[in-house]
């Protein structure tokens, strides 16, 4: 029984293991067959936990609009999101003329898989990961971009000028922020001197989490990753007062049903990442001893950032497509770019010289906000500066003062 | 057959498949399509042969680009989604000639020059340090700063040079004139 508490995940596994071999199938395949079972329970269990964050994601987002939510089916209206599924189920699968049939049935299939894709690296206890892989980080930024491609073949296939549209919208966004996302991923791995999950995990222990050492890059990943999964209040890739519905207009009955999933479990894993780069993942008191305990702190740090992004998608308006671009590549692109260099240099300086490391990279942290803090009051001045000339030049010639 | 040799065939068999595909499909969009499946197994092969690093830098660098090639090829070139499209311009011939000029140009230049055969050194092929190793050898003097840094001269001008283009031409002609 000890050894049940203190290794539940390795002994389940072992469980498996000699059942399946007790039945004669050779080892390797034993292997290949324990995998897929893995991975088989992992996205059943991810999938049908977005019943859950669903009706989550509605409720808390009424209540901050001053409504109830869902509250007729079940308690508390928890059962909503199964009757919204019994309606998507029974809806007919339309097919609009003229679509590209493979391509139009692929995408939805793709997004998912990009989703439940990212959580066969995430460390979900010490001992239970799908897959250690020491490439992890950037393991998830790859599977991202087929979230992306997802998106695109949703709107090209759909032969609809709104979805196409979408569709443009996504590589002006998404592709863009995914730069900001990859730079300020490059800060864990830099802490950690590591591209795998478990060995980031491992780095942060005893509070020694990212985020303390790293909060500009902290806020550069939460912001751009919001922004790649386009969700409010970036989410002008399904605008529905200008594009109606974006890349999946002509999608309806489970189709759609696949996005909308997407949607919700994307903001889900954006968060259970967050959670593992900066917040320290299962990390806790006693999570080394009883890997359960830190399957119920990477659950408990996971919600409340999901909680941060629903307050974010309750709070703020949508961006105009000009104002997410500049704010990426005038504000967020450069602040990670300086985030690297600070990170880089004050790392290196804790190593040579043997600073306290969390001290060094405070005040390098410090040094840097008020450097943006300082160029953006700068860039505001010449910006009101610019404005007031052109105000002076547009003053009709009668009323203008005479020029010399 | 072991597990490993099985995924190879079957892999391998699609990527060729997927390329012939590539080169015979009549829309653009669709040949795009399938560059990505093909690029896609490419990665698997990397797997196969216990590259990781290669086969997500394969993923996250083509599938990215692809998406991005996809709506430069709908914006830029007519009838990019229609199925009827010619295979063949009126220049097919000028082409061939050029391919198989350059197929044989290429051709003599690695018989002529003998080193290109030994190859770089191979990176030791474990884990972490694997990635240390292929950190390193980037700007190790030694092994691969050149080509790296050339490569970087070059992604540098490609990105002035499309930012230039870009410009509104108010900016420029104001530019140029001063």
């Amino acid at each position: 029984m000890d050894s049940v508490l203190n290794d539940t995940f390795v002994w389940f596994a072992g469980l498996l293991r000699d059942l399946l071999e007790s039945l004669g199938i050779p080892a390797d395949y034993v292997t290949v067959l324990l995998l897929l079972v893995g991975a088989f329970v992992l996205a059943t269990i991810l999938l049908l936990s977005t019943f859950i964050l669903i009706w989550a994601e509605r409720k808390i987002v009424a209540r901050i609009q001053d409504r109830l939510g869902p509250n007729r089916v079940g308690p508390f209206g928890v059962l909503q999101t199964v009757a919204d599924l019994m309606k998507l189920v029974t809806k007919e699968l339309i097919t609009p003329i003229g679509a590209d049939i493979i391509p139009y049935n692929l995408a939805p299939l793709l997004a998912v898989m990009a989703v439940v894709g990212i959580w066969a690296v995430m460390p979900f206890a010490p001992t239970f990961i799908g897959a250690d892989i020491n490439v992890g980080v950037l393991y998830t930024v790859s599977i991202g971009a087929i979230g992306t491609l997802g998106i695109m073949l949703a709107g090209m296939s759909s032969n609809n000028k709104y979805a196409l549209l979408g569709a443009f919208r996504t590589v002006a966004m998404m592709i863009s922020y995914a730069v900001p996302m990859v730079l300020a991923l490059v800060i864990p791995v830099l802490l950690a001197s590591s591209m795998g999950m478990s060995s980031i995990v491992e780095a942060q222990s005893n509070f020694s989490w990212f985020i303390f050492l790293a909060p500009v890059a902290a806020f550069v990943f939460f912001v751009s990753s919001i922004a790649e999964v386009g969700r409010a209040p970036f989410d002008l890739l399904e605008a529905e007062s200008e594009i109606v519905a974006g890349f999946h207009i002509e999608y309806s009955g489970l189709k759609f049903g696949m996005f909308f999933v997407a949607e919700f479990l994307h903001a889900f894993t954006i968060s259970a990442l967050f959670a593992t780069l900066f917040l320290g993942g299962w990390q806790g008191p006693y999570a080394e001893i009883y890997p359960v305990l830190g399957l119920v702190y990477f659950l408990i740090k996971t919600s409340l950032v999901y909680f941060v992004v629903i307050w974010i998608r309750a709070s703020f308006p949508r961006f105009r497509i000009d104002q997410i671009n500049s704010l990426n590549w005038k504000m967020i692109t450069p602040i990670a770019l300086g985030a690297i260099i600070f990170a880089a240099i004050t790392e290196k300086l804790v190593q040579e010289t043997g600073l306290n490391q969390f001290l060094a990279h405070a005040t390098a942290n410090v040094i840097l906000i008020v450097i943006i803090l300082v160029s953006l009051r700068l860039y505001a001045s010449a910006a009101r500066k610019a404005q007031a000339q052109k105000d002076e030049l547009a003053i009709p010639v009668s009323q203008a003062s005479p020029i010399e | 057959m072991t597990i490993l040799q099985i995924t190879f065939l079957i892999v391998a068999l699609i990527a060729v498949v997927a390329a012939l595909m590539v080169v015979t499909s009549p829309s653009m969009v669709h040949a795009a399509l399938w560059l990505i499946l093909t690029l896609g197994c490419v990665a698997v092969l990397f797997v196969l042969l216990n590259a990781g690093f290669l086969a997500v830098v394969q993923v996250a660098v083509y599938i990215d680009a692809i998406a991005i090639m996809i709506i430069i090829v709908v914006m830029l070139t007519r009838r990019a989604m229609s199925q009827d499209a010619t295979q063949v311009t009126k220049t097919w011939w000028a082409a061939i000639l050029v391919a198989a000029t350059m197929f044989a140009a290429l051709v003599l230049l690695f018989t002529l020059v003998p080193f290109i055969w030994e190859g770089p050194a191979a990176l030791s092929m474990t884990g972490e340090a694997f990635l240390d190793e292929l950190g390193e050898s980037l700007v190790d003097v030694n092994r691969y700063i050149l080509p790296f840094e050339v490569a970087s001269i070059l992604l540098l001008v490609a990105l002035i040079g499309s930012i230039t283009v870009a410009l509104p031409l108010k900016i420029r002609e104001k530019e140029s004139g001063d």
